[in-house]
């Protein structure tokens, strides 16, 4: 393997962590208010933003070794975890179109694992 | 005749609104994908993993740098246009990330990379389908 395990797992790591950063930016939207203190006292808005410096910290470490051919396809897994966590906390719809993504999303990963050596 | 005259200004302003998103959106794939190159460049050459660390790599701090631009043009072009219609560009980012690796970083590709890389581009334009009602 050209890539090692361990930096997939952190690429992962980081599009779990992005994802419920989404999941604050979306709930601080509805709440913003162009206002430096409003601003700074919206704890969705921080929070996400927590979030996603969080998730680049895994991403840099998880790309550190092996290839990005391999390793940045990974961050399409955010997309996945993004839908349900919509479904869950916002209710959107899963549509069939978002479940036939979702598998073609989830078949490109593995090709890509197959194609990693 | 002079409203067929209005109507069709009016058609050609609302084609040249539809395609200036799709235009910024495009030029973003391709900044964000060049952001990607210099993390990955910069990660590389990290000597420990630290979030100092990270801050004091140039490649790193201008990867990111790009990638916040590419992010706020992205807001701003989104804004004006379907998120769904724009899925499908967003997405040649994977096809942009994978050739620029390919020429800088010499990274061999093979046939399951390659349809890999495919069936995630098409997945993502598939599931912004599904975001519009």
């Amino acid at each position: 393997m050209s890539t090692p395990l361990s930096s997939m797992l952190l690429v992962l790591m980081a599009s779990f962590i992005g994802s419920f950063g989404a999941v604050f930016l979306k709930a601080a939207s509805t709440r913003f208010v162009l206002n430096v203190r409003t601003l700074l006292t919206n704890y969705w808005l921080m929070a996400g933003i927590a979030l996603y410096l969080l998730s680049s910290y895994f991403f840099v470490l998880g790309v550190r070794k092996g290839e990005l051919t391999i390793l940045y396809p990974l961050v399409s897994l955010g997309y996945i975890w993004t839908l349900f966590w919509s479904r869950l906390f916002f209710n959107e719809p899963l549509t069939r179109n978002k479940f036939a993504g979702l598998g073609m999303i989830i078949g490109g990963i593995i090709l890509l694992q197959l194609g990693n050596r | 005749m002079n409203a067929a005259g209005v109507e069709s200004a009016d058609h050609v302003r609302s084609k040249a609104a539809k395609s200036r998103p799709t235009l910024i959106v495009f030029f973003c794939t391709v900044i964000g994908a060049v952001s990607q190159i210099l993390i990955k460049m910069g990660a590389g050459t990290l000597s420990h993993s630290s979030p100092i660390a990270m801050l004091a790599s140039p490649p790193l701090f201008a990867g990111y740098a790009l990638y916040g631009i590419s992010t706020i043009l992205l807001v701003l072009a989104l804004k004006h246009a379907e998120l769904s219609m724009l899925y499908p560009i967003i997405a040649l980012t994977y096809v942009w990330v994978a050739g620029l690796s390919v020429m800088i970083f010499h990274e061999p590709l093979n046939f399951f990379k390659v349809a890999g890389i495919a069936a995630i581009v098409l997945g993502v334009g598939v599931l912004g389908k599904g975001s519009k009602k």
